[in-house]
């Protein structure tokens, strides 16, 4: 735990939006979605009704996480892109700034050359987003946690309870 | 790891269930997931071999209600128990904010759980934590088998620190959700110390 949390606003949270659908529109893809490296979603956007999207998220991270493992047996810092070919649709996993992992899905209406330049775009934009963020997280450590507004700085055990009791 | 997302009024902790192998890791998420209402839970996702034994994870996804206006979610894993799939159990504890160790009672595994959580330490010492530190609970499983060895016994050799203890039958449910709750708890009061 501690200085690694991942905290989201508001506004770069919109920022991230705009970049993934932009970049759905742009690749012809069906969906796009962000995970952090720990399996948590982060954002999504696209034909997303149909998937179960937190599964994916969590498959996601541990497939990236394998093939990292993969990565550093054979002396690889990591590797960067991964791609599943299916028979009707694909996905194109890349990593973001070595920290999140982006997720396009596309079928026959797109192709792996359109996806890999519009991601290659859409990651320097995403990486710029992520860098504010860390450093927004940062200066509101340093000026002191109460500036954050934690919704848990005064949680009680009434309140846990009440948790598992609904 | 936690994930507070303020846009959308979340928050994500990550809790792994972790133990020897055929300690009942997955038993006791089954049992969550059968449990558990249909709109609080998602799909449990088990990556296992053919003989059901687990191969990389199994997870669950839990909606545990709100607290002041956050949506609090848990994600559940399971890590592989058999020793040679260390690689993949390292892998899981990336990001982790609390632990659960589910011990075998039976007498034969006593061995297998003593190496379990000196593995397990390592493994968090790997990723930047501290076993001594971290939210975590031991749950003692198999209690209803006349091999099982006295409570005493166990913590003698497997209590790590002033860890919340609880005795467990996860094929019953007995002890299931007290040993949930009670790490879901620690991982809670350790975000509000942030």
């Amino acid at each position: 735990m501690g200085a690694s949390d991942l905290i989201m606003y508001e506004e770069e949270f919109q920022k991230i939006k705009d970049v993934i659908s932009k970049l759905r529109v742009d690749a012809n893809a069906n969906v796009v979605f962000l995970v952090d490296k720990n399996g948590q979603q982060i954002a999504a956007t696209g034909d997303v009704e149909r998937l179960d999207t937190t599964s994916l998220a969590s498959l996601t991270a541990g497939n990236v996480a394998a093939t990292d493992g993969l990565a550093k047996l054979i002396g690889e810092k990591e590797f960067a892109v991964l791609f599943h070919e299916g028979e009707k649709e694909n996905i194109h996993i890349s990593i973001v700034s070595g920290k999140v992992i982006l997720v396009v899905i596309f079928d026959e209406r797109s192709s792996l050359g359109l996806v890999r330049l519009r991601v290659k775009r859409s990651s320097e934009e995403l990486s710029r987003v992520f860098q504010q963020i860390m450093e927004k997280t940062e200066r509101e450590r340093a000026t002191g946690a109460a500036a954050l507004d934690s919704p848990f700085a005064e949680i009680t055990d009434a309140d846990i309870d009440a948790l598992f009791n609904e | 790891m936690s994930f507070i997302n303020y846009a959308s009024r979340e928050i994500n902790c990550k809790i792994v269930y972790y133990g020897p192998g055929l300690c009942g890791k997955t038993t006791n998420l089954q049992y969550i997931y059968e449990k558990t209402n249909p709109q609080a839970k998602g799909k449990l996702i088990s990556l296992a071999t053919e003989t059901d034994r687990t191969l990389f994870f199994d997870f669950l996804p839990l909606d545990l209600g709100t607290i002041r206006g956050f949506k609090t979610r848990f994600h559940l894993y399971t890590v592989p128990g058999q020793v040679f799939y260390d690689a993949s159990r390292k892998l899981i504890l990336k990001g982790v904010d609390g632990v659960v160790f589910v011990a075998d009672s039976q007498e034969a595994r006593m061995d297998a759980n003593v190496e379990s959580i000196r593995n397990l330490e390592a493994n968090l010492q790997e990723h930047g934590f501290d076993l001594r530190t971290i939210p975590y609970v031991l749950q003692l499983n198999k209690r209803d088998l006349p091999t099982a060895v006295p409570v005493e016994e166990m913590l003698r050799q497997l209590k790590y620190k002033d860890e919340p203890v609880f005795e467990a039958v996860a094929l019953k449910g007995i002890g299931v959700f007290d040993t949930l709750k009670a790490c879901a708890k620690q991982v809670l009061i350790e975000l509000s110390k942030k």
